[in-house]
């Protein structure tokens, strides 16, 4: 009986026949369930299915790499066949060849741990949850658009390798949330939940539950009401206090991408850009302060960017990339860690089948402090407490960056005061770590996860995952508008 | 009959009469070159076919997409379908299904770019990296051929192909990039020495940049940063679903703009790429969006239409429940002037190559940052003079463009893209009273 295994094999053969002196492939069938309501109505059920697979073959200094969905052996060889000739006509404009570093031969399964199989779960609750939401908060007054929306990830996937890799994964992603839209005279105000975009896990339905979408859609419409009429933000220098999914942003675009090897080699100069941290700098580079401690973790449980392995079947691991506030670790995978000389982080993923696999982020995340962000409110004499994110700009070295929330509050003496509108702030990502000085923890340290990281030509969507809780920034730029 | 024609055949015979159905397929190939550090090292390609199925079943609506097209998987995934769209609440708002109507007959499509080899691409992109005489050069080479069919229960069916292939790449020295860009259907119309020289020019003369000061200045946009204003008009502003919940600008009938601003929607142009239906089957043509700065329309499909009283324009896309129907071949008008005149009107101001990581701070306003990018430079007395860093903007696109604001328009239309989507905006080199650059992008 042929099993998908047999089809990555084939692709791999066909690429070594083909003169490849490497090839791996990925069988990958993937399933995902988008629901969208709005107002009360469902705006789209959206059942997808994919399948296929793609081969990687390495010839002198290029990878080649094909993809079709035409399961059968045929394909597959021809696939193989296919990524070595696209490898080979590299050699018009080549480079060095490319190195390769080693990793363990594994033949293993992973599953992601779930509880409830988000597929089984009913449609109809599921669309009689985000209905209910969007009904909790048309009924507060002002509120012009309320959104609520779920998604569900099903994925098998089988790797095979020319050293020798069987690795069968099966990963289970699910997550969503809802948003209410504000319209006056000349502006929008928006409040979301969780957070901007919905928050994702790897995990099941229980993902969903556990955040009371039910609980909490009253509170958010009335906050977005409220921000029509709240101050705008003044511009100037103030501390600054980031909720905890604003700053896994935050972690994200200053920190995680400008970590990923690719970049720092200058893999992505014409497009994502490259790095302001460059290899001669590395182990000695003050990134932030003391209390920036940030890993790189594949394996936190339910965390959006947890899996077995990688899609070059190197085992998912901890890496630290910030110690004590000095750059020691970067993001990689087995050719950019053989260049720069370090481990191969397993770290490199593929968007579906017919992607090359990339360096992705994993888990980057900022470990906890010991503070809670009361005792952090109560510690500020003059600030502002900005929440959940609605723009996000940075620059092609991941410096300079302005973020803008969706809702803020000034600080004064110790307490929450006004609600303020259109809050942003700006900064450049090394001086702004520097100046974090306090840090929450304990329950207040969330997996955010983040279902849109957009990178590579032809574009490839990752979910990363960025573990963080609220924390305080001094002398920071806010309320920057045209 | 097309392959593509062919399913969308299959997957309407196994729907039946059971359910009113639209059918989308797509077959054909894409293929990228990528290179860095001057040498090609990511090279992909993929074959293959997709079918999306939108059932309405006695009003309750669901749609599947699927990569596997085997006569067993096309009839399971017929069958979910329709037992999906049976758990649905009723939609109210369901439009309906597009009923037979002509297409224009025109197809943006080039056999040899079509079924392009890799060894074509990687001629194209020695050229562009043997410009840089020895620069760093990174960058890509997209070659693309589909074909597109539709069928629906209501009797309209269409089919078309397309073509598209595009450089787009940088060039750079230890202090400094530039950039270019260049797309067509065909991929023999791509000159990657030229674009090549252009990007390699740029990143000269920006070797040795200083640090501007934030503030007002005049601004010469150059083809990629107006693509970049054009997109977000396009996606916020000029766009249905925006407009009938209240959150785009547009304020059909106002002059909104410097009457210097046109700007339309038209497939049938010849320079335009793409099928002349969209996903609804819908026939696309010729929509006016701003006439002499005037607003004069928006792009519709059937369920934004039909909320406003209006007709489809023949503009949704996948996923348009959620953002709307969006303007994909936009042309922006030009005028006569040469770039260099464009410049030579300004005393002082700075030139913007292109811009990079555009965000909205609020559709409503169209105020949005971002940064420049791959050569920005002073214009003083008429002259492009020293490169400048990076900067930071929070502009206003709308305002941008008002009244009195638009104070030039270059002879150089083309197609154009910085961060979005190559192909879609056929645009010149524009000069703007005012822009706002609210800081440097290293301090």
């Amino acid at each position: 009986m042929t099993t998908m295994y047999d089809y990555a094999e084939a692709a791999v053969e066909g690429a070594l026949a083909a003169g490849a002196i490497y090839a791996d492939a990925r069988v990958v069938l993937a399933k995902q369930e988008g629901i969208d309501v709005q107002n009360q109505a469902v705006q789209s059920l959206d059942r997808t299915e994919q399948a296929g697979v793609g081969v990687r073959a390495l010839i002198g200094s290029s990878w080649g790499f094909f993809a079709t969905a035409d399961l059968t052996r045929r394909a597959a060889t021809a696939a193989g066949e296919r990524a070595a000739e696209i490898a080979r006509a590299s050699a018009v404009v080549s480079g060095d060849p490319m190195e390769f570093a080693d990793v363990d031969v594994v033949q293993d399964t992973y599953e992601t741990p779930y509880e409830e199989d988000p597929f089984n779960v009913a449609l109809s609750e599921k669309v009689d949850l985000l209905i209910g939401v969007t009904k909790t908060m048309q009924e507060v007054d002002g509120i012009a658009i309320a959104t609520g929306n779920l998604t569900f990830y099903d994925t098998n996937k089988w790797f095979v390798s020319s050293q020798g890799h069987r690795i069968h994964q099966h990963l289970v992603e699910s997550g969503g949330g809802f948003d209410a839209t504000a319209l006056g005279e000349r502006e929008s105000q928006r409040r979301s939940y969780p957070q901007s975009f919905g928050q994702y896990e790897t995990g099941g339905y229980e993902a969903v539950r556990k955040w009371d979408y039910a609980g909490n859609a009253g509170r958010i419409a009335e906050e977005a009401a409220a921000l029509l009429t709240a101050d705008e933000m003044e511009e100037r220098e103030t501390t600054l206090i980031l909720e905890g999914s604003q700053l896994a942003l935050q972690i994200h675009e200053s920190v995680g991408h400008a970590i990923e090897l690719d970049r720092i080699l200058g893999w992505e100069a014409a497009f994502a850009g490259t790095s302001h941290l460059q290899l001669p700098k590395f182990g000695t580079f003050r990134f932030g302060s003391d209390l920036m401690n940030v890993t790189a973790d594949a394996t936190l449980p339910g965390a959006l960017g947890t899996f077995g392995y990688d899609d070059e079947g190197t085992r998912a691991q901890r890496v630290d990339i910030v110690k004590n506030g000095i750059w020691v670790g970067v993001l990689s995978g087995r050719d950019s860690a053989a260049i720069a000389g370090l481990p191969p982080g397993g770290m490199v993923r593929g968007d579906g089948y017919n992607r090359l696999p990339m360096v992705r982020m994993t888990n980057v995340g900022l470990l906890p402090g010991d503070s809670s962000v009361d005792e952090i409110i109560a510690d500020t004499d003059d600030g502002v407490y900005m929440a959940t994110n609605r723009s996000w700009s940075i620059d092609d070295k991941r410096l300079n960056f302005q973020f803008g929330t969706e809702i803020a509050w000034e600080v004064k003496n110790g307490k929450l005061g006004r609600m303020l509108k259109n809050p942003t702030y700006t900064g450049i990502g090394p001086e702004f770590w520097g100046s974090l000085d306090r840090l929450a923890g304990g329950d207040e340290w969330v997996h955010w996860g983040t279902p849109n990281c957009g990178k590579g030509q032809p574009m490839q969507v990752a979910h990363t995952g960025h573990s963080a809780a609220p924390g305080r920034f001094r002398k920071v730029r806010v309320g920057v508008r045209g | 009959m097309t392959r593509a024609t062919e399913l969308t055949e299959q997957v309407l015979e196994l729907v039946e009469d059971r359910a009113e159905a639209e059918v989308v397929a797509s077959s054909g190939n894409l293929a990228l070159t990528r290179f860095a550090n001057s040498f090609i090292h990511q090279n992909v390609a993929e074959d293959g076919e997709a079918v999306s199925l939108r059932i309405a079943l006695d009003g309750r609506v669901a749609t599947a997409r699927t990569t596997t097209t085997t006569p067993d998987s096309l009839a399971a995934f017929v069958e979910a379908a329709l037992e999906t769209a049976a758990l649905q609440p009723v939609d109210e708002d369901w439009p309906g299904l597009t009923a037979p109507a002509a297409l224009p007959s025109v197809e943006h499509v080039d056999e040899t770019t079509y079924d392009a080899d890799p060894a074509a691409r990687a001629d194209v992109v020695k050229a562009f990296v043997d410009a840089g005489d020895g620069m760093l050069a990174a960058g890509y080479c997209q070659t693309e051929g589909r074909t597109q069919a539709f069928a629906n229960s209501a009797g309209q069916a269409a089919s078309g192909r397309s073509s598209s292939a595009i450089i787009d790449g940088i060039h750079q020295t230890d202090t400094s990039a530039g950039g270019a860009h260049a797309a067509s259907a065909a991929i023999g119309d791509l000159d990657g020495a030229e674009v090549g020289e252009l990007a390699a020019r740029r990143a000269v003369d920006s070797v040795a940049p200083f640090d501007a000061k934030p503030g007002e200045y005049e601004v010469i946009l150059a083809p990629e940063a107006v693509a970049t204003i054009a997109v977000f008009l396009g996606f916020y502003g000029f766009n249905g679903k925006m407009l009938s919940e209240g959150q785009s600008f547009v304020d059909l009938g106002t002059r909104q703009f410097d009457e210097r601003f046109q700007m339309w929607d038209d497939v049938t142009d010849p320079r335009a790429m793409g099928v002349p239906f969209d996903t609804e089957g819908t026939p696309k043509g010729h929509l006016d969006l701003v006439v002499d700065g005037v607003t004069r329309g928006v792009a519709h499909n059937r369920r934004t239409g039909r909320k406003l009283g209006v007709a489809s324009t023949g503009n949704n896309l996948p996923g348009a429940e959620s953002w709307g129907p969006i303007a994909t071949n936009v042309f922006v008008g030009g005028a006569d002037s040469p770039p260099d005149e464009l410049i030579a009107g300004i005393e002082r101001g700075i030139y913007v190559s292109m811009f990079n990581y555009c965000r909205i701070l609020d559709p409503k306003t169209m105020v949005v940052t971002g940064l420049t990018r791959n050569g920005t430079f002073m214009i003083e007395n008429g002259r492009i003079g020293d490169a400048v860093t990076n900067m930071r903007f929070t502009q206003s696109f709308v305002e941008a463009l008002g009244d009195g604001r638009i104070l030039g328009l270059g002879n150089d239309a083309r197609f154009a893209d910085s961060e979005f989507a190559p192909g879609i905006m056929y645009v010149p080199t524009m000069r703007l009273g005012s822009w706002n650059f609210t800081g440097g992008a290293e301090g």
